[in-house]
């Protein structure tokens, strides 16, 4: 564990008790919406989780460009455990997603909500990334392919919510307009805590992932130094 | 400057050359996309309108440069040529740049045989829509020649390149339908414009890190 | 339970049962690694017993 970050378990301290308060908020101090009733309280673990994924999907681009910059040996794995939380909260994204439109407009999937459709292609894009990462030889090739693609699949978000903007979307709720939330302030209050704890869990979930993904390459090596 | 843009165009000449040599892949994308189009018709229903064969185009389109493609770096790795092109003292993006010319040479020689076809087939083609094409085609052979080195370096070449490449297809679709069929295809143009400017700078810069050991 | 709180509680089920189901699979490594890591200890100390260098 690095030094300059707080460690691992203040972090997950911190996940637990943000999760408690937000359910706290969600269920008992938000008011209920007026037009959706109680499945907008769908919301506040539905947009946190995409969100998430974003940040996890951005987390390995970033990694991936410094793998490319840097050549440090410890950016790959870094940037695959990346994509694979995001593939992770990626898959809770459109559960979720279908749950709500099933609540809120009686169809478990539906084309013309655009975002649930370009998360769809995301999702596909980044298991595409797994095929490629497992179907080449393990080395400095294939560490340098999986960034690249991950830094594609992050230059292909914003043109996916560029998509989205384009094909006027009239069905899926877009609760932040341009000028704010339309929404109380105790409804805001509790997405804020509901999204920090989602995000402080992503990451200790991120950390525990990538200690399993460093351990397991350790002992490979220790493996093959033993066995000589 | 002068020098690299010579590199490309003599990349670009013998990926043409080959071609009009050995007459494999060309010829199987015109067959392709016609037989595609033929498909096509029989998979439409007879009475919706003229809308989704504008989408249907779009679908034969991916898919038939999905086949040249794949067969895209076939040249440079049946020859051990790939290796001595990235030794030799060129940029590799020079590479990229000059499988892509190329590649849109294939793909625009098969657009000239799909686009009348799917007038005289379906339904007509505006000048947005005919823009759209150009546009869309830029972004597929940019993006296309750099997944498709991607998949070259697997071993399941000819199934991965599909999987890798038609997620980054898709909004080359959604610019393509959208000016052919919208009311304001104008903006979908420029989305067009956008992605590829996107791609083709990531796809330019990204290259080297793809085909060297 | 009426319908809209059914599927609150399916979102708020769903998310906590992949949370649950990654702590199965991150286990299961787990107890792999430590499997590995202790047939490892295991090989060294046979080395060092009999008196090899183990590779540093």
């Amino acid at each position: 564990m690095s030094m300059k970050t707080p460690s691992l378990t203040v972090i997950a301290s911190g996940a637990a008790t943000l999760a408690a308060v937000a359910v706290v908020m969600i269920f008992f101090v938000a008011p209920e919406d007026a037009d959706q009733g109680l499945s907008q309280k769908i919301f506040y673990v539905h947009v946190p989780i995409a969100l998430t994924a974003y940040a996890c999907f951005g987390l390995a681009a970033w990694k991936a460009f410094r793998l490319l910059t840097t050549r440090g040996e410890r950016y790959d794995l870094e940037s695959y455990t990346g994509v694979h939380q995001g593939t992770i909260f990626g898959a809770l994204t459109l559960v979720t997603g279908s749950i709500w439109a099933k609540a809120s407009w009686g169809v478990w999937w539906t084309w013309s909500s655009n975002q649930l459709v370009l998360f769809l292609v995301l999702f596909l894009f980044y298991c595409a990334y797994f095929m490629l990462r497992f179907s080449i030889e393990a080395g400095p090739r294939r560490e340098r392919i999986s960034a690249v693609y991950a830094l594609f699949g992050v230059a292909l978000v914003p043109v996916s919510f560029l998509a989205i903007r384009l094909a006027s979307d009239f069905i899926h709720p877009t609760v932040f307009t341009r000028d704010g939330p339309q929404m109380t302030g105790e409804m805001f209050a509790a997405f804020c805590a509901s999204w920090a704890s989602i995000t402080l869990l992503a990451y200790v979930m991120y950390r525990v992932e990538l200690a399993g993904k460093r351990t397991d390459a350790n002992l490979r090596e220790l493996r093959e130094a033993l066995a000589s | 400057m002068s020098a690299y843009l010579a590199d490309v165009a003599a990349l670009a000449r013998k990926d043409l050359r080959l071609e009009l040599r050995a007459r494999d892949t060309l010829p199987a994308m015109l067959l392709f996309v016609l037989a595609t189009l033929v498909v096509f018709h029989f998979a439409l229903p007879a009475d919706v309108g003229d809308d989704p064969a504008y989408g249907l185009l779009w679908v034969a389109l991916v898919f038939t440069s999905l086949l040249g493609l794949a067969r895209a770096w076939v040249p440079e790795r049946e020859a051990g040529a790939l290796d001595g092109l990235v030794l030799a003292p060129t940029d590799r993006s020079a590479i990229w740049l000059g499988k892509t010319i190329a590649s849109l040479a294939f793909l625009g020689a098969a657009e000239v045989v799909a686009l009348p076809a799917f007038v005289l087939f379906f339904a007509p083609l505006d000048g947005p829509a005919l823009a759209g094409v150009v546009l869309a085609s830029l972004g597929i052979c940019a993006v296309g020649s750099l997944v498709s080195a991607m998949a070259a370096a697997s071993r399941g070449r000819e199934v991965l390149l599909p999987l890798i490449f038609l997620p980054l297809a898709i909004p080359i679709v959604v610019g393509g339908v959208g000016a052919s069929i919208s009311e304001e295809p104008s903006k979908f143009l420029a989305f067009l414009g956008l992605y590829d400017a996107v791609f083709a700078i990531l796809s330019w810069a990204a290259f080297e890190y793809v085909v060297t050991e | 339970m009426s319908s809209g709180e059914k599927y609150v509680a399916a979102a708020y089920g769903v998310f906590l049962v992949f949370v649950l189901f990654w702590v199965v699979i991150i286990s299961t490594k787990l107890a792999r690694l430590e499997r590995e890591t202790g047939e490892l200890a295991r090989l060294a100390r046979a080395r060092v017993a009999a008196g090899e260098p183990t590779d540093g």
